[in-house]
């Protein structure tokens, strides 16, 4: 009995922070309906800055930016990481163990630092600042994600599948794309989802390496909120909004077939 | 670099050499930079001189810096703090949930976890903003007659800080009072220990790794997080993060901002390398 209320307060305390969680959020979305110039003031409901909104091109041209260095830091990163991933099971150069560490060093450094030794290490080597010194940035940062994510699977692999393809008469290289990389997939899938929602995330490295006409949507909104808002950013935000929750949902889904997956393998 | 050793049959290592090369140039290759950096002279204007120095290091010890440091560190234990005690009875709360409610509560976190943090950070904005639904709210209770005036304080930027680190310290700790085994806490129990010894006993050392990965996780951020200070900060509030921004470019005083940096990283590898120490894993807990 005494255990029963004790649980009821526990639901009312995760419910509390929950409900801190997604106050600020919902403000935001609520606010993005308002008729008003001012966000704190409510007068009434409108659509006006979703119009507004679609008649930004400068936003949409930041937004664009954002998906193609999102999508190219995220590929890069899934190419790299799991090539890596699958690759370092086999070295046996002894400066392995330091490389691992060095690449997974981006996930546990501040960003700050990881922008400020991107920017001058660009110019060093005389990169011109802009979209690729994004994207080397950006995959620099989601390269852990996907390596840590495709090396855990790999561990939990069962390597008698790939032996067997290989008794069966199957090439290395055939083995790795028609056994390991199929079940790698659900990984490699959820290492590049997070790439991307770390990627679309960033404001930090992305305001150390990007070139001077090259905006991202969080470079925008945050000079925006810097500089002074306009309520287009709250449609933005519920538009992202939308594409956060479809990306959880995504999620979601991927861990339902990869927990499907893993039954039929022990079938 | 040491050759191959001789019988290595399969030749799928060779899938390793994009990762290598990658990770020497870019993530090696700018930290070496940012360290030989910071022995560098600036030169008078823009770029540095190749003359090195301790300057850069000295120059820390100014007062003006020093304090920034301090502040900066005090902000980040006060934030730090409050995400242990918000987060800590969450993650544990969390991890006694039935079964098919841990996924869903999961799912419910995910959500402002992948949201821009500007997105998040902006709905606070408009929380704390003169005659905003804060103030609408507390005058309505009659607990003040004129706006608070929150916006670019220090409690605003606390609040901001705690909001967006927060979710690390509850997946930190979820993810290892997950894994830990209830019944010894209950075998504690039927051995006579109170609650309150069971709990310190077994559930608080089983879940000092996530508690800790979780202060990795929150600590060095709050340093660091410039945009936090800036935005619901306004300038008031210089983090380490905001000067080395500054440093970099405002002042152009790029060996400074590397010795700032050098300074962080520091910080950073010595947390996580008493983390090792502590709870003999290599892998902070909670992160993916």
């Amino acid at each position: 009995m005494k255990a029963k209320r004790k649980f009821r307060l526990s639901y009312l305390y995760l419910g509390l922070v929950v409900l801190f969680l997604y106050l600020p959020i919902a403000l935001v979305a609520v606010y993005s309906f308002n008729a008003g110039r001012l966000s704190s003031v409510w007068e009434g409901f409108s659509l006006r800055w979703y119009q507004e909104l679609f008649r930004d091109k400068e936003l949409f041209e930041a937004l664009w930016n954002s998906i193609v260095l999102g999508v190219c830091a995220s590929c890069g990163a899934a190419v790299i990481g799991t090539l890596g991933a699958v690759g370092f099971q086999r070295l046996r150069w002894r400066s392995k163990g330091v490389v691992e560490y060095i690449s997974t060093l981006p996930m546990m450094t501040p960003e700050i630092i990881l922008g400020m030794v991107s920017m001058a290490f660009f110019s060093l080597i005389g990169l011109p600042f802009g979209m690729t010194t994004l994207i080397i940035g950006h995959t620099a940062f989601c390269i852990p994600y996907v390596y840590m994510l495709v090396k855990a699977r790999l561990v939990g692999m069962d390597k008698s599948l790939v032996e067997a393809a290989r008794d069966l008469g199957a090439g290395e290289l055939q083995a790795f794309f028609d056994v390991t990389l199929p079940l790698l997939a659900p990984a490699i899938a959820s290492g590049m989802l997070l790439s991307f929602v770390m990627s679309f995330d960033d404001v930090i490295i992305s305001l150390f390496v990007t070139g001077v006409n090259v905006n991202t949507l969080p470079i925008k909104i945050y000079t925006q909120l810097r500089t002074g808002v306009t309520p287009e950013i709250n449609a933005l935000c519920v538009l992202m909004l939308a594409v956060t929750v479809a990306g959880v949902g995504l999620s979601a889904l991927l861990g339902r077939l990869g927990g499907h997956k893993k039954k039929e393998e022990t079938l | 670099m040491s050759k191959p050793k001789p019988r290595q049959k399969s030749s799928l290592w060779l899938t390793a050499l994009p990762l290598y090369i990658f990770t020497l140039l870019f993530v090696l290759g700018p930290l070496v930079y940012m360290v030989v950096l910071s022995f560098q002279q600036r030169a008078e204007v823009w770029g540095v001189l190749n003359e090195y120095t301790l300057d850069n290091y000295l120059n820390i010890l100014q007062p003006v810096y020093l304090n920034t440091f301090l502040q900066s560190f005090k902000l980040a234990l006060a934030s730090t703090g409050c995400i242990i005690l918000i987060g800590y009875p969450f993650g544990y709360f969390m991890a006694k949930l039935p079964g098919k409610w841990k996924g869903r509560m999961m799912l419910v976190l995910m959500v402002p976890f992948w949201t821009n943090s500007l997105i998040r950070l902006y709905g606070w904005i408009i929380i704390f903003r003169a005659n905003g639904p804060l103030d609408a709210l507390a005058m309505g209770l009659g607990l003040t007659d004129e706006p608070l005036k929150l916006l670019y304080t220090y409690p605003a930027v606390l609040v901001g800080m705690v909001y967006v680190l927060l979710e690390f310290m509850i997946l930190a700790v979820y993810s290892s009072a997950e894994k830990m085994d209830w019944g010894l806490v209950e075998a504690a129990r039927d051995l006579g220990a109170s609650p309150l010894r069971a709990f310190w006993t077994v559930t608080f050392k089983l879940t000092l790794p996530g508690l800790l990965s979780g202060v990795i996780l929150t600590f060095i951020p709050s340093m660091g997080l410039f945009f936090i200070a800036d935005i619901l900060g306004g300038n008031k509030i210089v983090l380490v993060g905001s000067l080395i921004q500054d440093q970099l470019m405002r002042a152009h005083n790029w060996p400074f901002a590397a010795a700032l940096s050098v300074i962080l990283m520091a910080m950073t590898s010595l947390m996580i390398a008493l983390y090792k120490r502590i709870t003999h894993t290599s892998e902070l807990e909670g992160i993916l």
